[in-house]
């Protein structure tokens, strides 16, 4: 539970240094719609690959930890269970 | 209908009365609001001149942190006599509990608002006086809207381990849409000609706000404090 | 648990195996380039965010007035998935952000009202966690007001400019980028099941010691 927490604190400070570190808008219009084509286009001024790795590392990373979080409290409360089962029936 | 009102009347009377006799919660409160203020004037105000468009915004801060104040200490008062149980005790409508605490909370905020404004017109050079309807219809339904939130959280809260810190903490999160009309409604009025169709748009929303939430209250009050 | 779980389970868990390379094989987005990939794990979390707090929402209010101890744990699971699946939101969102718009960050009505709904249940957690006796019901209260608070900040933050592409990019998907979005879809809604069929069993299992500890007790 502790573990979560700290977890939890440590991503609200990353999170919270990036929305710091905010720029003011460019002049860039939304798109309307993807629109797909076959290669990546080569002028591209911040590099996209560091983002998109970082994303996706980030996304499974978040969800190994939670299902291991869940597996560890999982196993201790069956644990407990079963010694409580077991209590009650020696009695 | 005429029973809940009455029931409602007399909470809030009683309430005021308790107040009235020390006025502990309103000194305190209005001094915290006044002191919340001067920090913000001390921040803001550079060689005289304050920071653009920022009066809207510290009045909306000043209310929502001197009526979170206020709503703890009206509640840690019922609490430490414990006497929100013996009126949850009482042969009544619940909701009419929950109707009365709010209208005493509005007349607390309300004291308080009128001390606020002046000050904050004073210290930020905001023009108030130059759309005062607007401006009362903005504030009547900002404060309602908090106050409703506020006034269900507190009186949940009364139960609760460290309910001095978890009470902003669930106020905020909710009543961040308050804050965000309220200040562009405010905003809108203190432009150098006040621009009246915005802060309508904005007041409008505080109402369905006000609607929305009072509903909620009313509906959920009775399940959530029945232990 | 259910004999369906450990299938699903495997289900689950292939796809998530596959999903890079589906990701990577969909086509590149004209202007956004590479970084439009994050798309497809953003906006599936995303849409999970908001549907488990509509289910933490709708299964709070059903504890409040039928007092149902199964609601009440189903609300907190849901709650903790909805904190889950904001945070993968609120971390891959700036990253793409950063790189379309030039900033990490935007007060636009749908970063707004994302960032609101994933602080009003960090809030709940936080409730549930440290408000002691009587929590479930404050907790409960929390979702309630949460979820009816999201369309008021929506349209709040309607009046700053909007940068976020619409919902309605996803029905107009390109024939690969679709097949790619509801692969991932998929994936995430499987996964969403089975962490909140789990979280579930915790809380019953949970809820058993403490009933068996009082039994022990007498």
């Amino acid at each position: 539970m502790k573990s979560r927490v700290s977890i939890l604190i440590v991503m609200l400070v990353v999170f919270g240094a990036m929305t710091l570190s905010a720029q003011q808008p460019g002049s860039s219009t939304p798109p309307d719609g993807f629109v797909p084509v076959n290669a990546a286009p080569q002028v591209d001024q911040l590099p996209a690959a560091p983002m998109v790795i970082a994303a996706y590392a980030f996304v499974w990373v978040a969800l190994v930890v939670y299902v291991w979080f869940l597996w560890r409290r999982l196993a201790k409360v069956e644990r407990e269970l079963a010694d409580l089962n077991r209590r009650i029936q020696t009695r | 209908m005429n029973d809940f009102l009455r029931v409602a009347w007399i909470v809030m009377r009683k309430d005021l009365t308790v107040e009235m006799r020390s006025r502990e919660i309103l000194y305190t409160t209005v001094f915290f609001a006044v002191s919340c203020v001067l920090v913000f004037a001390f921040a803001l105000v550079r060689e005289g001149q304050p920071m653009e468009d920022a009066a809207a915004g510290i009045l909306w801060i000043a209310i929502a942190f001197s009526g979170t104040l206020a709503l703890g200490r009206t509640f840690e008062r019922e609490r430490h006599t414990e006497t929100l149980r013996a009126l949850m005790l009482a042969p009544s409508d619940r909701p009419a509990i929950y109707v009365g605490k709010l209208l005493g909370m509005l007349a607390l905020m309300a004291v308080v608002e009128i001390v606020l404004v002046p000050l904050v017109g004073l210290l930020f050079h905001a023009p108030f006086q130059a759309s005062p309807f607007w401006l009362v219809v903005l504030i009547l339904a900002g404060t309602l809207g908090f106050a409703s939130v506020g006034t269900i959280f507190a009186a949940m809260l009364v139960r609760a381990r460290s309910r001095d810190v978890l009470l902003p903490v669930l106020l905020y999160p909710i009543t961040i849409p308050v804050i965000i009309a309220g200040v562009r409604g405010t905003t809108a009025l203190l432009q150098s000609t006040p621009d009246e169709p915005m802060a309508r748009f904005w007041a409008a929303l505080l109402v369905f706000f006000d609607v929305v939430f009072v509903t909620l209250s009313l509906w959920t009050f009775e399940p959530l404090m029945t232990e | 648990m259910s004999k369906a779980f450990t299938p699903v389970a495997f289900i689950v868990l292939a796809l998530f195996a596959l999903a890079p390379a589906v990701v990577a094989w969909a086509p590149f987005e004209q202007t956004m380039g590479l970084v439009q990939k994050i798309f497809y794990y953003h906006v599936p979390s995303a849409m999970l965010m908001f549907i488990s707090a509509f289910v933490c929402g709708i299964a709070s209010a059903v504890y409040l007035f039928k007092r149902s101890a199964a609601a009440d744990r189903l609300a907190l699971a849901a709650g903790e998935l909805v904190v889950l699946f904001g945070l993968i939101v609120m971390v891959t969102g700036p990253l793409w952000g950063r790189k379309a718009w030039g900033v990490w960050w935007q007060w636009d009505a749908k970063l707004t009202s994302a960032l609101l709904l994933w602080m009003i249940f960090i809030a709940y957690l936080m409730v549930r966690r440290f408000g002691g006796p009587g929590s479930e019901k404050l907790g409960g209260a929390m979702a309630v007001f949460g979820m009816a608070n999201v369309p008021f900040v929506y349209v709040s933050s309607m009046y700053w400019r909007t940068l976020h592409p619409a919902p309605t990019v996803v029905p107009t998907l390109q024939p690969g980028m679709r097949g790619a979005f509801y692969f991932c879809v998929t994936a995430f809604v499987g996964l969403y099941v089975l962490l909140l069929t789990v979280r579930r069993r915790i809380g019953e299992h949970e809820a058993e010691v403490e009933r068996l500890h009082l039994a022990l007790e007498d």
